[in-house]
């Protein structure tokens, strides 16, 4: 199996006025091209965070991520990011926040190629109409509608996003979530989302990966998800294995996410007991949405 | 007219005439009986009225240097606070946006900006009197200049650099992504979303460029409202010192009026 993104050893730790914190730790994980992974946790567990460090907006502070061959260094257009407060710039329009990205990655293309591009994919995503309000005008729904299209219309190699759907209500949640993988079907994109949905996880994902809770958050397991794609939501509710997949996710997140994998003695020293103190959970919440 | 709309005709002439009529009454009879018991120089209104009616029935008449309609003495005024305001935005616009991106230009100049800050227009003007004395005549008109621009740029300095400092960092992170040169992140990002707060600073400047001129025109004695008020005050004609407070007040209100509506349009931004 060739890996698309590899994820090796990575580490991160934030200095505190106690002396460094290891928020992160020894989080190993490989990606495969067109592979859609959802990452799971309990809030403030780091999952945000190792999602940062991918896209380069955030320091690696031990390990190393390589991408199609390149190591990560720094954040650039080929990773498209749809961050979970939209990030539209208010005072701009849909089609102007589009444009931003495409002018930068399409420096070369004229001016009516660019223009097809945002146009393109504004429309893909439902805002064929709305293009051209300005942002701040657009509801919630809407925002986020464009900070998708504005992440595929980068021709990005991977995908990352940043728990996209958690400010949204159910209904929209659910239409924008066949948006996203219509479009992520559709350009053959690597897509790896943050959640703590565990029925969006299982909705999207080929494989969902469950992590530990912080601090030193690493990998806790994995789940293949294997339904037949294109993905038909009620086909999925009436599947007995979806059942036992979210049996599994839930009691993952319920029971053994305070665990940290059990790994061989002489491979490394046992880690240290996670404090189990919720203060500290949030502490590291904060660091993580930073 | 139906009665529903009838009442809020009349709601809003209370609100907008009658009650501002009152307190306007107040004051002008706390005014006519002090000037009638215990400050006998102070003149009754009508006296003042009086005194005044050449002023402001011909307010761009030009009798003589110092005897000149009150609006031409304010257009004097207001183009000297132009000159001093731009100057002053000029100049503190990007050292707020210095003081907000680098930390360490906020260590080295923000102690000296706080106590620079709160020095008074009149301690200035000496100063600048002396700076610029190689000028000779001219002397009095750049000393003003440097007096409004360095007293009046520190709300823009303060207020940019505070709204530099809230761009959220979601903001910078889409530039980063997008991987936006600095120029491009400046002007596409950080600008626009600083206006709002650069646009406070700049009506607060405004204001406080108006406040200066008149102490500037009072020491230099160039023509103008305030040249004008210390002239009267010299020569005994102590109703104009309130015919002039009165209109740099007026002008001093619609500056900051002009310059709220100017601010609400980049706010909604």
């Amino acid at each position: 199996m060739s890996s698309f993104l590899e994820i090796s050893q990575l580490h991160k730790t934030f200095p505190t006025p106690k002396g460094p914190l290891t928020v992160v730790e020894d989080f190993n994980l490989k990606i495969r091209k067109g592979e859609f992974i959802a990452l799971i946790g309990h809030s403030g567990c780091g999952k945000s965070t190792v999602l940062s460090m991918i896209a380069g907006l955030a320091d690696i502070s031990e390990g190393g991520i390589i991408l199609s061959g390149k190591e990560v260094t720094d954040a650039g257009p080929d990773r498209g990011v749809v961050f979970q407060s939209p990030c539209l710039l208010p005072w701009m329009t849909a089609f102007e926040n589009v444009m931003l990205g495409v002018n930068q990655v399409y420096y070369t293309a004229s001016k009516l190629e660019r223009t097809q591009i945002a146009e393109y994919y504004l429309s893909l995503v439902g805002l064929g109409d709305a293009m051209h309000k300005r942002s701040s005008e657009l509801s919630q729904g809407m925002k986020q509608r464009c900070g998708i299209a504005r992440a595929f219309a980068l021709s990005p190699k991977m995908l990352l996003l940043d728990e996209p759907f958690g400010m949204l209500d159910n209904l929209t949640k659910m239409e924008l979530q066949d948006v996203l993988l219509d479009l992520w079907q559709r350009d053959q994109k690597t897509a790896l989302i943050v959640t703590h949905d565990v029925d969006e996880a299982l909705y999207l994902a080929d494989r969902v990966v469950m992590m530990t809770d912080g601090p030193n958050a690493t990998v806790g397991d994995i789940l293949e998800v294997n339904f037949p794609r294109p993905r038909n939501r009620k086909q999925l509710l009436e599947d007995p294995a979806y059942y036992a997949a979210r049996e599994h996710l839930i009691t993952f997140l319920e029971e053994r996410s305070h665990h940290r994998p059990h790994r061989p003695a002489q491979d490394r020293p046992p880690a240290a007991p996670a404090p189990s103190a919720g203060g500290l959970r949030k502490l590291f919440g904060s660091f993580a949405s930073t | 007219m139906n009665s529903q709309k009838f009442d809020h005709f009349v709601r809003r002439f209370v609100d907008l005439i009658l009650l501002p009529c009152i307190g306007l009454g107040i004051v002008l009879v706390l005014w006519s009986i002090s000037s009638a018991t215990w400050a006998k120089e102070l003149p009754s209104p009508t006296k003042t009225w009086e005194a005044s009616k050449p002023y402001v029935v011909e307010p761009f008449a030009k009798r003589g240097e110092m005897d000149q309609g009150i609006l031409r003495f304010t257009w004097y005024s207001l183009q000297l606070v132009a000159k001093g305001y731009v100057i002053a935005l000029l100049i503190g616009t990007p050292i707020g946006f210095f003081l907000g991106l680098s930390k360490t230009f906020t260590k080295i100049f923000d102690p000296l900006i706080q106590i620079l800050r709160p020095v008074s227009p009149l301690a200035w003007l000496p100063l600048g009197l002396v700076l610029f004395i190689s000028m000779g005549k001219e002397a009095g008109t750049y000393g003003a200049l440097f007096t409004i621009a360095i007293c009046s740029m520190w709300p823009t300095v303060l207020n940019t650099a505070v709204g530099v400092r809230a761009v959220p960092q979601d903001y910078l992170n889409v530039g980063r992504v997008l991987k936006l040169s600095r120029w491009k992140t400046l002007t596409t990002i950080l600008l626009p979303a600083t206006l709002p707060y650069m646009f406070t600073g700049f009506r607060l400047s405004l204001g406080i460029s108006w406040l200066v001129i008149v102490a500037a025109e009072m020491l230099t004695g160039t023509p103008g409202v305030g040249g004008f008020l210390w002239q009267e005050y010299n020569s005994l004609i102590y109703e104009h010192i309130i015919l002039s407070i009165i209109v740099i007040g007026v002008v001093g209100f619609i500056l900051d009026r002009l310059m709220s509506l100017v601010e609400s349009r980049f706010k909604t931004a």
